[in-house]
């Protein structure tokens, strides 16, 4: 097992800077953010956008919507989600319903790293157009590093680490689009199905709960079942059924171990 | 209103603004204005971790089952086994996705060049 710092990239000079405090100015810090991302977590994530620019170009978007989905929802899940209810044909407000159910997760992110930024001199402004970079690996990354860096420098950081995440997958992404027409079908098949397989291991992972692995495993039967019953609104029928069950087995869980 | 609905270049744009970036920034931005005014642990965000990890689990358990492309051409118990096996070796080695993702891809791979 390798240990953290390793993992993600960090080192004891970076931890012996912030040791000695904030001498260096802000750009400093934005730059240790941007190469924060070339890391572990960082190089899955490319491979998470390799299979979804495979997965968009499938469902028929253009280069330039799948690149611009990348940079405006950001959030991996949510754009699977997305594509997910183009393909079914949904319609806008179904559509949005699902993805909106799909990203409530990410207030409570927000809500957990906002605080960890914020000092008394942060503009608002500022804090709102970082919280665009949150998503599970940012966000992953930025709690891991976070104790590395001064906390007025931790916005800084943070623009550095997330606008490197996203203009880089943009990137991916668009390498990706021009290039899949022309791959041969098995190795098409394997891209995409690289989707599936970041999001069955990595959605087990960030259960922070045993009622998350639950929500996962009553998901996945329940998805093909409600895409047969009710092609239209399959993905939100399957995720409140799936997630309202699992919330149930939580709180009886819950209960049997306080009686 | 589906996202090839209407016939103009800005409907697409519009589709994914819409349906993509104000149904996900607007719950970073409420993150940002709640503060710490919400706990993490609060039976609410459990509920709602639990509704976004089924529907993303859903979304995934359809593109393995229902696949497009060229995953439609692979039999249905090669990608289920593939994932079976990508998930099991993922447990195997500590809850490393690099190694989740590498065995699935493997096993699809050595699958495909025995029943092509």
């Amino acid at each position: 097992m390798m240990p953290a710092a390793v993992l993600f990239g960090g080192s004891m000079h970076d931890f012996e800077i912030a040791q000695s405090g904030g001498h260096e100015g802000r750009a400093a810090w934005f730059r240790r953010g941007a190469r924060a991302a070339f890391s572990i977590p960082g190089l899955i994530l490319v491979s998470a956008f390799v299979g979804f620019a495979g997965l968009a170009r499938d469902a028929g978007l253009t280069l330039a919507e799948t690149v611009f989905m990348t940079g405006v929802v950001w959030a991996l899940p949510g754009k699977v989600v997305l594509v997910g209810a183009i393909l079914a044909g949904n319609g806008l407000p179904a559509a949005a319903f699902a993805v909106a159910l799909s990203s409530v997760r990410l207030a409570p992110m927000v809500v957990a790293l906002t605080p960890e930024m914020r000092t008394a001199k942060t503009p608002t402004w500022v804090l709102y157009a970082l919280s665009h970079f949150v998503a599970v690996t940012s966000w992953v990354l930025a709690m891991d590093r976070f104790r590395h860096v001064p906390r007025p420098m931790r916005t800084s950081f943070y623009a550095g680490l997330g606008s490197t995440l996203v203009l880089g997958n943009m990137v991916v992404v668009a390498a990706v689009f021009l290039i899949a027409g022309r791959l041969p079908p098995a190795v098409s098949a394997a891209l995409f199905f690289l989707t599936p397989m970041y999001f069955l291991t990595s959605l087990w992972g960030s259960a922070r709960e045993r009622a998350g692995q639950v929500a996962m495993i009553l998901g996945l039967a329940l998805g093909p079942v409600f895409h047969l019953l009710t092609p239209d609104f399959d993905l939100v029928a399957a995720g409140m059924v799936a997630g309202l069950a699992a919330f149930g087995i939580h709180l009886v869980g819950k209960r049997r171990h306080q009686a | 209103m589906t996202f090839t609905a209407i016939d103009a270049w800005w409907w697409p744009y519009v589709f994914i603004l819409v349906a993509g970036w104000l149904a996900t920034d607007f719950w970073r931005f409420l993150g940002v204005y709640l503060g710490g005014r919400i706990s993490e642990e609060s039976e609410l965000i459990v509920l709602v971790r639990c509704i976004a990890t089924a529907l993303v689990a859903a979304v995934i358990a359809n593109l393995v089952i229902f696949p497009s492309g060229a995953l439609a051409g692979t039999p249905l118990l090669l990608r289920v086994g593939a994932g079976i096996a990508g998930f099991l070796a993922y447990l195997a080695a500590g809850k490393r996705v690099i190694v989740g993702i590498l065995v699935g891809e493997a096993t699809l791979g050595m699958g495909l060049l025995v029943f092509p």
